[in-house]
């Protein structure tokens, strides 16, 4: 699937001879096109929407081209509570789906190696989650997780928790929901780079006496880094943006709202549009500098 | 003894966990789609089939199913044929600006979802292109185009340039070698690419919230439903799909594994 090329980045061959680059304008621009009307210039309305200012005396939602510097203060102002919730939701989930991901893609791509057929099943059922609505899997742990709901009442029986103690609405429910929508964007990637994982390299390690831990960190864990990287980034960026997890109708609470949920009241509540805009321009920039940070220090800029 | 066992299966016992772990919640919504839930479909009140026999009795659910069928079928056919010409561009030719085109590709995934939605949303209001249908199908072709382009690509980086070579040589037209050659080896790649782009825009919410007005795809339906009740109807519509592409993943798999077999004795 996608997120196995998106892991491995196979170099592409030179083989063609590369001619007739008439040929290639014609198959490139429609699609490029497409993408330059449907994705920069969306890019470039929502900068010039972030500066708009009101007027004063018109109707709500309605805004006029300005420069207006104040709408990027207000939110830092305002908003910035959010943003730094929303980058510690974003990594903790993170780092929580690697750690639950990296035994499973291990099982998956070196254990079960040796028997195919259970290696398919097992990779249907990571990406099971896939085929059943997002919103209903977010939907069914907020009632499986419910006050009322079987884990916490058995808990709450056992005297494990107080009577008054509750998860849903919680940073700790909404971590857990970010963490469990995105692990199959994690698992995926990190399988495909261990599945090509050429055992005599570990071997190597124990035959030089490496402890089982040497060898892990030393052998194992830097042959699988593509998979890692990619994983972290399919689950990070999606995150950092999501407004579903953190919302009252799902796991969060108004304490838990996230960049994405002002964002989501601001456009629709609100309809102020410029602050909606400027929000979500602070939102890509912070991504794009924590993910080429990110990948600098890793080591892999080839990723497509 | 029983500590060697447990150190030599901890991997087996921990991914079983982990199984079940990440299936809970779908037997959970599963298994209340049978349930005879009247107003709310949160406590287990008797088994029915009356959600799965009435199904379209509730209102709107059947019409954000159809909806989300139509523009997934929609926004596939169009997001596949830009994507994949964009593919054979990438893989066959040389041309100036391939960082760039490669740049532009890659960033629509990089991108988290609010976005790209009120980026499209803000330039359908300066437009003045009213929201609705249309505006989703051009979102979801949009963001589906790059997923299709890496899908793609690897298929045609693993053509062999000599098969079309053949055909030019048997005196084929251009056309004729890609309609009897290229596009038959590349379909595999394609298929798949599709089937990625309809889950991609079946499942999608926080653009088409954005983008769609009116209008309702199942979604939305649900983002909508979650904060007054969600109808067991819904977990009907969620757990068919459910059935239907779990099915389609294990026959794709088991023919897969057949051919392999029929490829390994020859």
């Amino acid at each position: 699937m996608a997120f196995g090329a998106f892991a491995t980045s196979a170099p592409v061959v030179d083989s063609a001879p590369r001619r007739r680059s008439k040929v290639a304008l014609l198959l490139l621009l429609p699609g490029i096109a497409y993408l330059a009307l449907f994705f920069l210039v969306p890019l470039v309305s929502l900068i010039l929407t972030s500066f708009q200012e009101k007027t004063p005396g018109t109707d709500i939602g309605v805004y006029n081209y300005a420069f207006n510097v104040e709408n990027y203060a207000f939110i830092f102002r305002t908003y910035g509570e959010h943003m730094l919730r929303s980058v510690f939701y974003a990594v903790v989930a993170t780092v929580l789906a690697l750690l639950f991901s990296y035994p499973l893609a291990y099982f998956i791509g070196v254990t079960l190696r040796r028997f195919p057929l259970i290696q398919a099943l097992a990779l249907t059922l990571v990406i099971a989650p896939f085929f059943i609505s997002f919103l209903l899997r977010t939907l069914a742990w907020k009632q499986i997780l419910s006050d009322e709901g079987p884990v916490i009442s058995t808990l709450k029986g056992l005297s494990l928790l107080g009577s008054d103690a509750h998860f849903t609405g919680t940073a700790g429910a909404v971590i857990f929901g970010l963490a469990y929508n995105f692990i199959p964007f994690m698992t995926l990637p990190i399988y495909t780079s261990l599945e090509k994982l050429d055992l005599r390299y570990v071997e190597a390690g124990s035959d030089l006496y490496a402890s089982p831990a040497r060898t892990f960190f030393s052998v194992t864990l830097p042959l699988s880094a593509p998979g890692v990287i990619s994983g972290t980034l399919l689950t990070f960026i999606p995150i950092s943006g999501d407004y579903v997890n953190a919302s009252n109708a799902f796991l969060g609470s108004s304490e838990t709202a996230m960049v994405g949920n002002v964002i989501e009241s601001q456009f629709f509540t609100s309809q102020n549009y410029p602050i909606a805009a400027a929000l979500s321009i602070v939102l890509m920039a912070a991504i794009l500098l924590l993910v080429s940070i990110y990948v600098r220090r890793s080591g892999t800029e080839d990723l497509v | 003894m029983i500590g060697r066992f447990f150190a030599r299966y901890t991997i087996w016992i921990y991914s079983t966990l982990a199984f079940v772990f990440l299936l809970i919640p779908i037997v959970y919504t599963i298994v209340f789609s049978f349930n005879d839930s009247r107003r709310t479909n949160i406590s287990w009140r008797g088994f029915t089939l009356d959600n799965w026999i009435y199904l379209c009795e509730e209102q709107g659910v059947c019409q954000a199913f159809v909806n989300s069928i139509l523009v997934g079928v929609i926004a596939t056919v169009l997001a596949t044929t830009l994507g994949t010409m964009i593919a054979i561009a990438l893989v066959r030719y040389r041309f100036k600006f391939r960082a760039a085109t490669t740049l532009l590709l890659f960033l629509p995934m990089a991108t988290p979802e609010v976005v790209l939605g009120t980026g499209l949303a803000a330039e359908f209001l300066t437009a003045g292109i009213p929201k609705g249908m249309v505006t989703v199908i051009l979102a979801h072709t949009m963001f589906c185009i790059s997923f299709v382009v890496v899908t793609v690509r690897a298929r045609v980086a693993s053509l062999d340039p000599a098969m079309e070579e053949a055909g030019r040589d048997l005196y084929a037209s251009p056309g004729q070698v890609f309609a009897r050659v290229t596009f038959p080896l590349l379909l595999p790649g394609i298929i798949a690419a599709a089937l990625l782009s309809f889950a991609l825009s079946f499942d999608d919410f926080i653009i088409t919230n954005f983008n769609s007005g009116p209008f309702v795809t199942f979604p939305k339906y649900l983002y909508t439903a979650a904060a007054k009740g969600m109808p067991a109807e819904a977990n009907v519509v969620a757990s068919a799909v459910f059935f239907i592409a779990i099915i389609a993943v294990i026959v794709s798999q088991l023919s897969a594994a057949a051919k392999r077999k029929r490829l390994a004795k020859e």
